[in-house]
C-alpha cells in the first residue's frame, strides 16, 4: 500500500495511516522517533480515561456505553484494549473488539487492540505512544482498558488522567484481595450489574475500603477528590449518564486543584525513564547478551577469577566509552 | 467374589504381564475420549458394587438406565428422521417427500440461518444466507407450502428452531388448522433450546432472562394445547460439536435440563404436567463404548433428578427420551467416502445406546450440503442396521457387560461432580453468563485438537493413511436465483396483507412482552394474518434487547 | 519479519454460529507467537475490514461454515481493496466445497484451508507468505 506515513498523513485522521504507524510504534520504534518528535511537539494530548476490573466486570459494556454517549456530543474517541501476552509463546489473543459490540463501526471512534509484550518494568512503552499519535490524529478522548487487576494493569490505568476501576457484586470478597494500589488509582469506582440482590452489601464493603484506605493515604494523589462509587447496569444502560458526570466532574477537579498537570508531569517523568530504561536495553544489554565478551566475563565469574560487582562496573566503564563514541 | 479377586490378581501379574513384556503394548495408556482410564479387562470385580433394581432395573422402569419402554425395538425400530431443508419451502417439500417415500419415517425441518436468527429474507444481515443451510420461512405461506400434501395427523415432525421456537410452532399449528388437522394429534418436536445456543450453536437473539420465558411460554401452550408434542429438545449435540468431551455433552445437557425445569416452575407449572413432553438430543461420535454408556448414564441421571430433586411422581416425567444424531466433527473432508463407515458405526452406538430417533450424517457434509445420492446412503445405513444385523432384537443387549456398566457408573459420577460446579455457580444461566462452560468447552476443543496433531489421536486419512487431495465436484448447489425469487415473494405476500391488522398485531405482542403474558397466543394470531418471523421477531427485539457474546 | 510481530484477524462472517474451528485456529496462532484479534460471530463486510484496518494486520483468517462465501467473500475483498488494503493476506476455512476454491482464489484470497487442516501447517503457511 502506498501511504504518506507523515505528520500531515496522521493529523488528517486517515484510518489506515494512524493504523500503520501505531503498528511502527509497536514494532519499528527506532524508525517512529522522529515522526513522534514532531507530533509531540504539536499535540495536546487526550484527555485519558483509563478503565480495569477483573475478567466477567462487564467494562467493554460500560467502555461502549461511556463512548456512545461521548460520540453522541460529536467528540471523536480513541479505544486502546489491552490484552496479556503469553509468556511462553509471545503470542497474544485480544479478544476485546468482540466485547466492544456497536462502537466497532462508529464513524468517530477508533479501537485499537494491543499486548503488552511482557516489557521488564511491565509497562510497554509503545502504549504512550500511541495515545500522542491518536492525539494528533484528533481523538479528544483515549479511553484505555485492560483486563485484570494486577500490578501490569495498575501501570497501564496510572497513565490515565481518570481511572475507573469496575467491580461487581459477585467479586464478594474477591475485592479484599484487589492489590491496594488498584484502590489508590481509582478515581472512581463503578460497581457494575448493580440490579443484584448482593449488589448493596457489594456497595458497602467498597465504601468502607475506600474509607479505610483514604484514612491511610492522606498524602495520596487523591487527598482533596471524594472517590464517588457509581452503580451501574452496563447491558441495560442504566447508570452511564452518572458514570458519564462523574469521569466530567472529575476531570473540573483535576484542572482547579491543578492535579491535572501534577498528574501529567508524573506520567511524563515515568515515560522518560521507561524510555531510557528500552534505549540501554537495545542499544546496550540486549546486544553485549549475545555478545561472545559476555560469556567470558560469565565463565570468570562461575570460575571465580572475577565477580559479580567487579564484572558490572567494568561492563558500565565500557558503555560509557561507547557512548562517547555514540555522541560523535 | 474374593476368590475370583486372587485368580484375576494372578491372571494380571502371571499371565498378562508377562506377555505384554513380551510383546508390548500399543499404547503406555488406555483411555476413553473423555480421559476414563480403561483397564485391559473387565470382570464380575468391577460390577459387584451396583445394585441391579436400584442402579438399573427393567426397561421402562425408573431409573430407566435399560431404556424408558418395555420392549424398544421389538415394538418398532427406532424412528428414522433425517435432517433436510434447503433453499426454498418448495424444493424441500420435495425432499420431504422423497424421503417420506424412501421410508423415512419422520420429518425433521432444517430452516435457513436468517429464519434461525430472526430475520426475514430481504433484511441485510440476510445476504447470501438464504436458503442456505435450510429452508427460508419467512410467513405462514412458506410453512403451507412446505408441508404441502403431507398430513400432519399422518407424521411427526421435529423442527430445530430455538429463538423464534415460538413463530415457528404457531405457523404450525396454523397450517394443521388448514389442513383440518387436530391439535391433540400434532406429534412432533421443536428444538426450543435457548441455552445450548449461548453455549455451543449460536443462533441465539435475546438476552437469557426473557428467552427463558419463551421457552416456558412454549412448555406451558405445549402442555395446555398439544399433549403429542415435545415442547423442548434438551440439545447435548451442539455442545459436542462445539468440542466438549461425553462428559461434559452429557453434564451440561443435564444441566441445562434442571435450568429449564427450574424456569418453568417459576412460572408457576407443576413438574407432571410439563416434564413429560421434554426431549433430549445427543451425538453419537466415534468412541463405541463411551457413546453407549453416556446414553445409559444419562437415562439414569435424568431420572434421579426428576424424582429426587424434582419429586415428580408420574414416571412419564422422569423418563430421557432422546433423539441422536451422528457426529458432524468427526466426518472428514479428506477421503470423504470414510465417512459412511464412521456413520454407521455410530449409528450402531445410537441403536445400542436405546435411542428413540436417529439422523445419520451424509459422507459428503464436511463439504457442503448433502446431495440427494449422499442421503440416501446415510438412510440405508439405519435401515441396514435395523433389518439385517438383529441388534434390535433384544432389549440393551450390552447390559450387563462388565466394561459398560462400569463405564455407565464412571461417567453418572463424573457428570455429578460437573453438575455440583454448575450449581455452586448458580445454575447453568449464571454458569454460562460467567463464561464457566464456553470455557471449558473450548479448552478441550483445544486439547483434541493437539491430540490429533501430535497423533496421540489418529483420524484415518487426515493424520495417518493421507493420500493426495482430490477434489470432489458433486456437492448440492443451492441456486443464487432462489434468494431473489424467496424475497419477491415475500413482497407479494406482504402486498396482500392488511397493514393495519400486521400493526396491531406487533403492538398486541408488545403488550404481551411488556406484561410478561404467554406469547405464543398473541404470536399465533399474528401468524394467521400472515405477519413475518422477522416482524415478530424485531418487536421483540425492541422489548428484550439483543444478547451480545462476551466471551472469548 | 518475525513471527511475533505476526498480526491476525480471525473473523467470522455470515450468520452461522459454528466458531470452534476459529477459536481453536486463534487460539493455536497466539501459542506459535501471533498476535490474534478474534471478532466474534455475525461480522459484516464491513466490519471486518474496519476492524482490518484499525488493527493493521498482516492477515485474515475468515471463517465460514453456512455456504454464504460466495456472496460475502467478494464484497469483503472489495471493501479490502477500497480501503487501500488489499496487501494484507487473506485465508479462508469451513466447509467450503472444492468447487469454489479456484473463484475465491480469483479474487484474492491465498488459501483455503479445508476441515482436517493442522494448525502447524497453518502457521507455517503464514510464516512463509510473510517472509516474502
Amino acid at each position: 500500500m502506498i501511504m504518506e506515513i507523515s505528520a500531515e498523513g496522521v493529523r488528517s485522521g486517515d484510518e489506515r495511516i494512524i493504523a500503520r504507524v501505531i503498528s511502527q510504534v509497536e514494532n519499528q520504534r527506532q524508525q517512529v522517533f522522529p515522526l513522534l518528535k514532531e507530533l509531540y511537539r504539536s499535540t495536546e494530548l487526550a484527555y485519558l480515561v483509563g478503565i480495569t476490573g477483573p475478567p466477567g466486570s462487564g467494562k467493554s459494556t460500560l467502555v461502549e456505553k461511556l463512548v456512545l454517549s461521548w460520540t453522541a456530543e460529536e467528540e471523536k474517541v480513541a479505544v486502546i484494549a489491552i490484552d496479556p501476552s503469553s509468556e511462553f509463546s509471545g503470542g497474544a489473543l485480544l479478544g476485546d473488539r468482540i466485547r466492544m459490540g456497536k462502537i466497532s463501526t462508529e464513524k468517530n471512534v477508533f479501537i485499537r487492540s494491543m499486548a503488552t509484550r511482557g516489557y521488564l518494568g511491565g509497562l510497554n512503552p509503545a502504549i504512550f505512544d500511541t495515545v500522542v499519535v491518536l492525539s494528533a490524529a484528533g481523538y479528544q478522548k483515549v479511553v484505555i482498558e485492560t483486563v485484570g487487576v494486577g500490578q501490569n494493569e495498575i501501570d497501564i490505568v496510572r497513565l490515565a488522567d481518570t481511572t475507573l476501576v469496575v467491580t461487581v457484586p459477585e467479586a464478594g470478597d474477591e475485592i479484599q484481595t484487589f492489590k491496594a494500589g488498584l484502590m489508590e488509582a481509582g478515581d472512581i469506582f463503578v460497581l457494575n450489574k448493580a440490579d443484584q440482590p448482593t449488589a448493596s452489601r457489594m456497595g458497602l464493603i467498597l465504601k468502607q475500603m475506600l474509607e479505610m484506605n483514604d484514612s491511610e493515604n492522606h498524602s495520596s494523589d487523591n487527598s482533596d477528590w471524594e472517590v464517588p462509587i457509581v452503580k451501574t447496569v452496563g447491558t441495560e444502560g442504566e447508570g452511564i449518564e452518572e458514570l458519564r458526570r462523574a469521569v466530567m466532574q472529575h476531570r473540573d477537579f483535576l484542572s482547579r486543584s491543578q492535579k491535572e498537570r501534577y498528574n501529567r508531569s508524573r506520567v511524563i517523568r515515568n515515560h522518560v525513564v521507561h524510555l531510557m530504561e528500552e534505549f540501554l536495553r537495545n542499544h546496550y544489554i540486549d546486544p553485549l547478551l549475545e555478545s561472545p565478551v559476555f560469556q567470558e566475563i560469565l565463565a570468570g565469574i562461575s570460575a571465580r577469577k572475577t565477580d559479580p560487582y567487579t564484572a558490572v562496573e567494568q561492563l558500565l566503564k565500557s558503555f560509557n566509552k561507547e557512548q562517547g563514541k555514540h555522541e560523535n | 467374589m474374593d476368590e475370583l479377586r486372587d485368580y484375576y490378581q494372578d491372571w494380571l501379574e502371571n499371565r498378562l504381564k508377562p506377555t505384554v513384556d513380551n510383546f508390548g503394548s500399543r499404547q503406555e495408556e488406555f483411555s476413553t475420549a473423555s480421559d476414563i482410564e480403561l483397564k485391559a479387562l473387565y470382570t464380575p470385580l468391577d460390577t459387584k458394587e451396583i445394585d441391579y433394581l436400584d442402579k438399573l432395573n427393567f426397561p421402562g422402569q425408573q431409573p430407566f438406565t435399560r431404556g424408558v419402554y418395555p420392549t424398544m425395538y421389538r415394538s418398532r425400530f427406532w424412528t428414522m428422521r433425517q435432517y433436510a431443508g434447503f433453499g426454498t419451502a418448495r424444493e424441500t417439500n420435495k425432499r420431504y417427500r422423497y424421503l417420506l417415500d424412501q421410508g423415512q419415517t419422520g420429518l425433521s425441518v432444517a430452516f435457513d440461518l436468517p429464519t434461525q436468527i430472526g430475520y426475514d429474507s430481504d433484511h441485510d444481515l440476510a445476504r447470501g444466507e438464504v436458503g442456505r443451510v435450510g429452508v427460508a420461512i419467512d410467513t405462514l405461506a412458506d410453512m403451507e407450502t412446505l408441508f404441502d400434501r403431507i398430513p400432519l395427523d399422518k407424521v411427526s415432525t421435529s423442527m430445530t428452531i430455538n429463538s423464534p421456537a415460538a413463530v415457528l410452532l404457531a405457523m404450525y399449528v396454523a397450517v394443521a388448522e388448514k389442513q383440518g388437522v387436530a391439535r391433540k394429534k400434532l406429534a412432533g418436536t421443536v428444538q426450543n433450546d435457548i441455552l445450548k445456543e449461548y453455549i455451543a450453536r449460536g443462533t441465539y437473539i435475546f438476552p437469557p432472562e426473557p428467552s427463558l420465558k419463551l421457552v416456558t411460554d412454549i412448555f406451558e401452550f405445549c402442555s395446555q394445547e398439544l399433549p403429542r408434542w415435545n415442547s423442548i429438545s434438551i440439545s447435548g449435540y451442539h455442545i459436542r460439536e462445539a468440542g466438549s468431551d461425553a462428559v461434559q455433552e452429557l453434564a451440561f445437557t443435564l444441566a441445562n435440563g434442571i435450568e429449564y425445569v427450574k424456569s418453568a416452575l417459576k412460572i408457576g407449572l407443576k413438574v407432571d404436567d410439563f416434564a413429560p413432553r421434554l426431549s433430549f438430543f445427543f451425538n453419537a461420535q466415534m468412541n463405541f463404548f463411551e457413546e453407549i454408556a453416556k446414553f445409559r448414564a444419562a437415562r439414569r441421571l435424568w431420572a434421579e433428578i426428576m424424582r429426587d430433586r424434582f419429586q415428580a411422581q408420574q414416571d412419564k416425567s422422569c423418563m430421557l427420551r432422546f433423539h441422536t444424531q451422528t457426529a458432524g466433527a468427526a466426518l472428514t473432508a479428506q477421503q470423504p467416502e470414510n465417512n459412511i463407515i464412521r456413520v454407521a458405526y455410530q449409528a450402531l452406538a445410537a441403536a445400542l445406546g436405546g435411542t428413540q430417533s436417529l439422523h445419520t450424517n451424509s459422507f459428503d457434509e464436511a463439504l457442503g450440503l448433502p446431495t440427494e445420492k449422499s442421503v440416501k446412503i446415510a438412510l440405508r445405513t439405519q435401515q441396514v442396521l435395523a433389518q439385517e444385523t438383529g441388534i434390535a432384537d433384544v432389549i440393551d443387549p450390552l447390559g450387563g457387560s462388565y466394561l459398560i456398566e462400569s463405564l455407565t457408573e464412571e461417567l453418572v459420577a463424573r457428570a455429578r461432580d460437573y453438575l455440583a460446579e454448575v450449581e455452586e455457580l448458580g445454575g447453568m444461566a449464571e454458569a454460562i453468563k460467567a463464561g464457566f462452560v464456553q470455557r471449558e468447552i473450548q479448552e478441550t476443543a483445544y486439547e483434541m485438537q493437539r491430540d490429533i496433531e501430535e497423533q496421540r489421536e489418529i483420524v484415518v486419512g487426515v493424520n495417518k493413511y493421507q493420500e493426495e487431495d482430490r477434489e470432489i465436484g458433486d456437492i448440492l448447489k443451492v441456486d443464487p436465483e432462489l434468494e431473489k425469487s424467496q424475497r419477491r415473494s415475500l413482497e407479494e405476500v406482504r402486498s396482500r396483507r392488511d397493514d393495519q391488522q400486521v400493526t396491531e398485531h406487533i403492538e398486541t405482542i408488545r403488550a404481551a412482552a411488556q406484561q410478561e403474558e404467554n406469547l405464543m397466543y398473541p404470536i399465533l394470531e399474528a401468524v394467521r394474518d400472515y405477519v413475518s418471523v422477522g416482524e415478530i421477531c424485531g418487536v421483540l427485539r425492541e422489548e428484550f434487547g439483543e444478547y451480545q457474546t462476551h466471551h472469548f | 519479519m518475525s513471527a511475533d510481530n505476526i498480526k491476525v484477524l480471525i473473523a467470522k462472517p455470515g450468520l452461522d454460529g459454528h466458531d470452534r474451528g476459529a477459536k481453536v485456529i486463534a487460539r493455536g496462532l497466539k501459542e506459535a507467537g501471533m498476535e490474534v484479534v478474534y471478532t466474534g460471530l455475525r461480522q459484516t463486510p464491513e466490519q471486518i475490514v474496519k476492524a482490518a484496518v484499525q488493527e493493521d494486520v498482516d492477515v485474515i483468517g475468515l471463517s465460514i461454515l453456512s455456504g454464504a462465501h460466495g456472496e460475502l467473500f467478494p464484497v469483503i475483498m472489495d471493501k479490502l481493496t477500497e480501503s487501500g488494503r488489499n496487501d494484507v493476506l487473506v485465508l479462508a476455512g469451513g466447509t467450503i466445497p472444492d468447487d469454489d476454491h479456484q473463484k475465491l482464489k480469483d479474487i484474492g484470497i491465498r488459501e483455503i484451508f479445508k476441515p482436517g487442516t493442522s494448525i502447524g501447517k497453518i502457521v507455517d503457511f503464514i510464516r512463509q507468505e510473510m517472509d516474502e
